[in-house]
């Protein structure tokens, strides 16, 4: 384990030349990209050692590298892929967005039962979407030991995007230690990778900057409500070499370029638990994908890549110089390197790392609350969160049944509390309703319809959608930063019905005890999958109801973000910031199980998983007899 | 958009192949990423106290360690607790086995046995609480049962103040309650005692923290005066140097 300050001497000392990396695979390593597309194809998953950084240990690979090989489809063809399992457990590899027949998304225990091992199996599926993905491993913790690559799909027709120069960034988190035990440590002491948190220096200097009241008041709710503000990675730098194509930061992987020309960088974040914030400094970016989905050109200088997601961009180079291509943990305890060059073994500056952030009430889902009238919340909690100052309306709350759960002190059946608006500041004094009649109420059944229990510390309670939000602790740098709402697809959608009912789903956690879930229910203990009709057009909302952000990935279907675009760009990957709500239209057209999960591994392999079932064989409800709001999705 | 619109759409929008429904819905691996995502047990093994007290001319070695299997609901709790004298016997010494069950985002209720080896052989039934209490108070609650039917409390708490990422202070208060004279214990009905320190611990790794700290402990009214009278300190101050490991 090392600190944050050896990490940056390590990375600053390091000279090791990129092709002693003998892991590193071709297309890491060739100046471009090598086009032309293949339809069939051998993949082996077996134990290789691996090194980086100076230290030697055993990956798990995908023909021997890390990442492993390039995977170059044309769209329209038919593709084979022959997996070898040489590994001692069983394996799998999933094709992370691609839309295809169930039974080769390559989910054990979803869509298939895994490949044994010492096995081979044979995916065969028709490619019919184009763009950058990538693939992993679905088993276990595999992905983090090195089970992923890097996925280009030709699009059959003219290419919307213009380059002379392509080159994949493939972004992922490398640890010497077993994953089984990372996740051992987290599940014992969830903050153990968490090197950042709020000492007595901190305090002091809160004290001399805000006086002693503001920095008491400061600390007070949080500690109150045992959160912390500094919990944005589970794990981290403290054990985590952050790599760019497989190589550490030292290595410095290297893309060489002609001054003047277009160079199209294909960004995967193919990492376990990583968020990664991206800039080359000096350089404009033009984003012109997502998730492997063409977007209208967007100019930015940085953008924050959620685990899972891919972005593309182009750059022009013009100067005979080296580029930083800078990507931070969004923690900010480390960082993945590499280098844009007109020739090998230049380099470019590499900024230092920023403060990293912290968490504030909007991360609460408390978005709008001021800070006084939390106040005069305290005494109003009953160890759940006070509400106060908080809108309602959007909430049908004649759907709760008086009398339920604690509900007793207060009287609402038959009223609509959509118009309730509490005045902050009078919330502690009672106006309109004693605050102590509030206290007597189960916080947990207002507007959130799952239950609370251990499994939930907390629920956001006025959520917001922050599409304009660029992401916690960016945007002022002084620089532009990318968000969702400036992402516009590039063509019409497909489906213009409009939705005829909305799942919500919440996400939900106890960090203590290091639980993760949907609706405050773990994977092992749901009751079956979430039902989607065939064919229908729906809404998903996700409510994050934790203080961190998730990637949240649908398999074998995109999502239309609703991002107020005309145009909404599809994703599989949808990143939901602390104390958000976003939302998602779905036109449910590939049937069977669909494994829907959070794309951080250990947040998923905790629980943070559910199988949506798209079919025909329901029950065909009215749609109208749905409510809009708080339908979760039935269950089997 | 009328209804038929809709419905035209729908018709559009809807893949004319038929549904294939397969016949294998993986549920013997499904049964397993099931149980591998939320449901596998952990375990726990924490010696919180393995230290050295020097004072009033007395040196003692101290243990408070506990250890837990299970899931996120459900865990089965070992935790002893005790005191031997450095070149001596042993003054005390209790093993307790108990079941604990979440029952709050923060808490779990713990009911089981508790077997006292020193001074004396005794049994008592237990039940308590533990968990995090607001401002991160750790905090244990216990409730014991003698087999001679003497009901006793024990409370402790402990707070982490981070001086640094590794330099932790932590204070700790302990306390017990006895709500009948329990005269084999030389315990009077009341408070019966009060132990207070702070520990200084830096942590090499999360696992290992090596610490240092002075500790102060009285006996607190009836049981004062039962220590009294058989000639034992009210009170006693000793320096402890230990360490804090967990696995």
């Amino acid at each position: 384990m090392f600190s944050r300050r050896q990490f940056l001497q390590n990375a600053a000392g390091g000279a090791a030349a990129l092709g002693a990396t003998q892991l590193v695979p071709a297309w890491a390593r060739a100046a471009s990209l090598q086009s032309g597309a293949q339809q069939a194809f051998d993949l082996t998953i077996a134990e290789t050692p691996f090194e980086v950084g100076g230290r030697r240990a055993v990956a798990t690979t995908v023909n021997g590298g890390i990442p492993g090989p390039l995977l170059r489809f044309r769209e329209g063809e038919d593709v084979t892929l022959r997996v070898t399992n040489r590994l001692a457990d069983t394996s799998s590899i999933h094709w992370h967005g691609l839309i295809l027949p169930n039974d080769q998304d390559g989910v054990p225990g979803v869509t298939f039962d895994g490949i044994a091992p010492g096995e081979t199996f044979t995916y065969r599926y028709p490619v019919r979407q184009s763009g950058t993905y990538w693939y992993h491993s679905h088993s276990r913790f595999q992905e983090q030991t090195g089970v992923y690559g890097p996925i280009i799909i030709d699009p059959a027709g003219a290419d919307p995007v213009a380059y002379d120069r392509e080159y994949i960034v493939m972004l992922s988190d490398w640890s010497f230690e077993d994953p089984e035990r990372i996740f051992a440590k987290l599940k014992k002491h969830s903050d153990y990778y968490n090197y950042n948190k709020r000492t007595l220096g901190d305090f002091l200097n809160d004290v001399r900057d805000k006086g002693l009241g503001q920095a008491v008041s400061d600390r007070k709710m949080w500690a109150e409500m045992r959160m912390m503000r500094t919990d944005i990675a589970d794990v981290t730098g403290a054990t985590y070499t952050y790599l760019m194509n497989g190589t550490g930061p030292d290595a410095n992987w290297t893309g060489l370029f002609n001054p003047g020309e277009r160079v199209r960088l294909r960004f995967i974040n193919g990492s376990a638990m990583s968020y990664f914030d991206v800039r080359i400094p000096g350089l404009p970016m033009t984003v012109v994908g997502t998730d492997g989905q063409d977007v209208s050109p967007v100019e930015t200088d940085e953008f924050r890549i959620s685990t899972a997601e891919t972005y593309d961009v182009v750059v022009e180079p013009r100067e005979d110089r080296a580029y930083t291509i800078f990507a931070e943990s969004m923690d900010r305890s480390g960082y993945a390197r590499g280098t844009l060059a007109p020739r090998a073994g230049m380099q470019a500056e590499v900024p230092p790392l920023r403060e990293p952030f912290l968490l504030t009430m909007q991360d609460m889902g408390m978005g709008g609350m001021s800070h006084g009238a939390m106040g005069g919340m305290a005494g109003a909690k009953a160890g759940k969160k006070a509400k106060s100052g908080m809108n309602h309306s959007g909430h049908d709350m004649s759907g709760m049944k008086s009398g339920q759960g604690g509900m007793s002190g207060m009287d609402h059946s038959g009223h609509d509390m959509g118009g309730m608006k509490m005045q902050a500041g009078a919330a502690g004094a009672g106006a309109g309703m004693a605050m102590d009649d509030m206290s007597g109420m189960d916080m947990m059944d207002m507007g959130h319809n799952h239950p609370g229990g251990p499994a939930v510390a907390m629920e956001a309670m006025n959520p917001q959608e922050r599409l304009d939000d660029p992401g916690n602790g960016l945007g002022d740098d002084g620089w532009r930063v990318l968000s969702y709402s400036q992402l516009e697809n590039l063509r019409p959608n497909k489906d213009p019905r409009p939705p005829a009912r909305e799942v919500e789903l919440h996400l939900t956690s106890n960090m203590e005890r290091y639980m993760w879930s949907f609706d405050g229910v773990k994977f092992n203990e749901v009751d079956g999958p979430v039902l989607f009709r065939y064919g229908e057009r729906l809404r998903l909302t996700l409510v994050n109801d934790t203080m961190m952000a998730h990637p949240i990935h649908l398999h074998g279907m995109f999502v239309e973000l609703e991002t107020g675009a005309a145009r909404r760009p599809l994703k599989h990957v949808v990143n939901v910031e602390p104390g958000t709500k976003r939302s998602m239209l779905i036109t449910a057209d590939e049937p069977g199980d669909w494994a829907f999960h959070c794309h951080l591994l250990y947040h998923m392999e905790a629980g943070m998983f559910r199988v949506v079932r798209v079919t025909d064989n329901v029950a065909a409800d009215d749609p109208g007899s749905h409510s809009k709001h708080g339908d979760h999705g039935e269950v089997l | 958009m009328t209804r038929i619109t809709q419905l035209a759409l729908a018709c559009a929008f809807t893949p004319l192949t038929a549904f294939a429904q397969t016949g294998d819905d993986h549920s013997e691996s499904r049964g397993d990423v099931r149980h591998e995502m939320g449901g596998q047990a952990q375990y726990m093994i924490l010696a919180d106290r393995l230290e050295w007290q020097s004072g009033n001319g007395d040196e003692i070695f101290v243990w408070d360690g506990s250890a837990w299997y299970g899931g996120d609901y459900n865990r089965v709790w070992v935790e002893t607790e005790g005191e031997t004298l450095i070149d001596g016997e042993t003054e005390a010494a209790e093993i307790e086995l108990l079941y604990g069950r979440a029952i709050s985002p923060y808490f779990d209720v713990q009911a089981g046995i508790r077997q006292d080896i020193e001074p004396d052989a005794r049994t008592y039934a237990q039940v308590g609480i533990q968990g995090l209490a607001p401002y991160w108070f750790e905090v244990d609650l216990e409730g014991y049962l003698s087999e001679e039917g003497d009901f006793t409390a024990a409370f402790e708490a402990e707070y982490d103040l981070l001086l640094t990422q590794r330099l932790i202070l932590q204070p700790r208060i302990e306390t017990g309650f006895a709500f009948q004279d329990a005269p084999e214990r030389d315990l009077g009905a009341g408070f019966t005692e009060l132990e207070t320190g702070v520990r200084l611990r830096y942590e090499i790794k999360r696992e290992i923290a090596p610490y240092i700290g002075v500790s102060w402990s009285r006996t607190l009214g009836e049981t004062a005066s039962i220590a009294r009278s058989l000639g034992e300190k009210e009170d006693a101050v000793s320096a402890v140097i230990g360490v804090r490991l967990w696995y």
